[in-house]
């Protein structure tokens, strides 16, 4: 018995006697196509990447009615031209791989966009079964849909459904199995470029036919051509012979608005689609979307509105998340790190040294910060489900301008505040290469909780009852810089140029638990897995040099770095010991007080007092400075060099960083000496 | 109210950043490069589509809504999209 659609159970028998049936999810973003997925495979389900591409790949499996299915999730996409690298993924997929059947869903609150991928995917080689979701926001719109008659009219399977209420899915199964066993009729109506055009689409198709690679349909590589899709421009360029693509290109060229007729095709298309099936339109009233954009979006109350949402994130972060990530420091890492070290007393010193100052108290350190991440994954997955991450990318749109950069921007910077790397991991959300570049090369600018929680320890410790304004001060600093850099890059790298700003602001609606939870769950797990291994092994290495060759912290090769360093560092007023504190604060930013601590020979709160003791304000100050605009941690620069795919772009952000920092703390050291004598 | 210049003389179309919260508008041409064109096709802003501005308030981006679906698209990107007022 498996008819549950809420829990396709995997069968306990062995069912070996065929391969699992392939089906594609394709859909544009917000029809719920996650929903489904998540539905279908549970936690059934393998996240990684595009081979190459830092596009997230999920695939799952599921067992339904006795038949294995594998589902492989495309990329949420509005169409299928190469506009950007997902586009470009889902096509190729459905071409190279042949997936016995594509589901696309479509969302029947917004038929008439949805069905444009649908227009898109019906010339492609492979059968299309339509999942009508959102049936039931449909009808609290008002608006009515007969799927017999869109499918009648479309030529292929629909099946009404709602992902989120679960109801539809067995049928939409039992379609698949059906068109995957070729028990369906298929006879897909496709649409026609608009008639102005028709002739000169039949002119490339019969100039490109006998050259076009075996996989891709000549039809769909002839209208690719017209559209001025790149990729498919650059296949047919190598593919013909010379004078054939100089002939193909001349009437290419003679009809570059063609674009404009292949989309308006594609639309007229549609509207017959969504005359017939829609009886009755949406009406004129206001729904509870337009109601809470009018605040939403309003430029002063939207901002108000979204400074307030994360205000309540901080708020979180810091009376839930922040006190657990200190007792899992002092009771997880301090207690393991203690019980080591008792259970290894025989063992060699450098073995019990390994284990809890190295790996323990390196990576360990890393990982208590898992619970500050949650918190921020949980409320960003909250924001982004419920349909306002799109109002917060339209409400700070005017001020990301500023820095060349647009809404999009925002919220991937703003998760910085919680840790670098997940913001650097939700610059996929920005569209264009340039402005994903630029955000991920400014989200360490952004101060995480690692750089706030030294400064929380410092500042009291050298400024007293001042040190509020001063961590306030250091913050400000962070955003100013943040700010400037991103004038200067954008100038400077990209001729001051910016990316277009239009997005879908997707109706309200309530939060799916689901969707939500497994986000979260998908993202500890790498954020757990990266500190398994990049970051316990820059820990090791880094726990090594601050103990070879032997003889205490003060000879080991890490202090020789430093005291070799200490010129550079007397710039900025630091000696050896805050030039070592802040080169291991690349390990984790909150080793910088415990590398001090080792070389002052100190517990936390003696440490607080030698420091204030042994340096001036104007060096405190310009260490602050530079440890909170310093080269990221190394699970950041690892999610930099990931999400980058580039070691140029890994060592020009470091580079930057660097140069950056040390101008800053340089300057802060000199002005401060001026105006703040030291008081001894 | 616009800081826009049309820069098309045809008094009957204007650029839909032009258009004012609750006017509606038909599109009868798309500018812009080829990539920014393609985005706003996709989405719907096609010659002849209805367009209904949502929200304008003379600077910043824009909200408007096109085959049942709000789009938000910055000032830039509104006044490459070509439209006349409808009543």
């Amino acid at each position: 018995m498996s008819t549950s659609a809420t829990a396709p159970e995997t069968s306990v028998l062995p069912v070996v006697r065929e391969r699992p049936i392939l089906v594609a999810l394709a859909g544009q973003p917000n029809v719920g196509k996650s929903t489904l997925f998540n539905l279908l495979t549970g936690l059934h389900q393998h996240v990684g990447n595009w081979p190459g591409k830092t596009v997230e790949r999920k695939e799952g499996h599921f067992t339904f009615n006795g038949v294995s299915y594998r589902l492989v999730d495309l990329p949420g996409t509005y169409s299928l031209t190469a506009n950007s690298p997902e586009e470009l993924i889902a096509r190729e997929f459905i071409l190279r791989e042949r997936p016995d059947v594509v589901v696309a869903v479509v969302d029947a609150a917004t038929l008439e966009r949805s069905l444009y991928l649908v227009a898109e995917l019906l010339p492609l080689p492979v059968p299309v079964v339509v999942a009508l979701n959102m049936m039931d926001v449909a009808r609290q719109e008002g608006i009515q849909v007969e799927p017999e008659v869109l499918q009648a009219a479309l030529g292929v399977p629909v099946v009404p459904m709602s992902a989120t209420r679960g109801m539809g899915v067995p049928e939409l199964l039992e379609t698949v199995e059906r068109m995957a066993r070729g028990d369906l009729p298929y006879a897909p109506r496709l649409p026609q470029i608009r008639p102005d055009h028709r002739e000169v689409l039949e002119t490339i198709a019969e100039r490109i036919a006998g050259y076009v690679p075996e996989m891709y349909p000549r039809d769909w590589v002839a209208l690719k051509l017209l559209e001025g899709d790149a990729e498919v421009t650059r296949m047919m360029r190598a593919a013909l012979p010379p004078e054939r693509w100089e002939e193909v290109h001349a009437v290419l060229r003679a009809h570059d608005d063609a674009q404009v007729a292949v989309a308006s095709g594609r639309y007229e298309w549609i509207g017959r689609m969504v005359r017939a099936a829609v009886t009755r339109p949406r009406v004129g009233q206001i729904g509870l979307t337009e109601r809470l954009d009018r605040w939403a979006t309003h430029p002063v109350w939207g901002l108000v509105i979204l400074a307030s949402i994360l205000g309540l994130v901080f708020w979180l972060t810091y009376t839930v998340g922040a006190p657990i990530q200190g007792l899992l420091e002092t009771y997880g890492v301090g207690t393991l790190a203690e019980a080591v070290r008792g259970w290894l007393s025989g063992a060699p010193a450098w073995l019990s040294g390994l284990l809890a100052d190295g790996v323990i108290g390196g990576a360990g350190a890393v990982l208590t910060f898992l619970p500050i991440l949650v918190i921020f994954f949980a409320a960003m997955a909250f924001l982004e489900d419920v349909g306002y991450m799109a109002r917060a990318a339209y409400v700070m749109d005017g001020l990301m301008h500023l820095i060349g950069l647009h809404g999009k921007s925002f919220l991937p910077l703003f998760l910085g505040f919680g840790c670098n790397v997940p913001a650097i991991l939700g610059s996929r959300v920005i569209d264009s290469r340039r402005a994903r570049l630029l955000t991920i090369l400014l989200a360490p600018l952004v101060p995480c909780t690692a750089r706030m929680a030294v400064i929380v320890f410092l500042a009291p410790a050298f400024f007293g009852p001042a040190a509020p304004l001063v961590a306030w001060g250091l913050v400000l600093l962070s955003l100013g810089v943040l700010a400037l850099t991103g004038m200067v890059l954008n100038r400077a790298l990209f001729g001051g140029r910016r990316s277009a700003f239009i997005m879908e602001l997707p109706l309200y609606h309530l939060p799916n638990w689901r969707t939500i939870g497994l986000s979260v769950w998908q993202r500890s797990l790498s954020f757990v897995r990266k500190a398994g291994t990049v970051i316990l092994v820059v820990s090791v290495v880094i726990w090594a040099l601050s103990t070879l060759p032997g003889g205490g912290a003060e000879a080991s090769y890490l202090a020789r770095l430093g005291k070799f360093l200490e010129p550079a560092g007397r710039l900025m007023g630091l000696d050896w010991r805050l030039t070592v504190a802040l080169l291991s604060s690349f390990v984790a930013k909150e080793n910088s007080i415990a590398t001090l601590g080792v070389l002052f020979r100190a517990g936390e709160e003696g440490l607080a007092a030698l420091l204030a003791a042994t340096y001036p304000p104007a060096t405190a100050l310009a260490f602050l400075v530079v440890q909170v605009l310093f080269v990221p941690c190394v699970a950041t620069v690892a999610a930099i060099r990931q999400e980058t795919a580039s070691w140029r772009w890994t060592v020009f952000s470091i580079g930057l960083l660097l140069v950056v920092s040390l101008l800053a703390g340089a300057v802060t050291f000199h002005v401060a000496s001026r105006l703040m004598p030291h008081p001894g | 109210m616009t800081d826009e210049q049309a820069p098309r003389p045809q008094n009957s179309t204007l650029p839909l950043s032009a258009l004012r919260a609750g006017e509606t508008g038909t599109i009868t041409e798309i500018s812009g490069g080829h990539h920014l064109r393609s985005r706003m096709l996709t989405l719907g802003l096609t010659p002849g589509a209805g367009v209904t501005v949502l929200q304008n308030y003379g600077r910043g981006p824009l909200i408007v809504r096109v085959r049942d679906t709000r789009v938000a698209l910055g000032r830039g990107e509104a006044s490459k999209v070509f439209v006349r007022r409808e009543a």
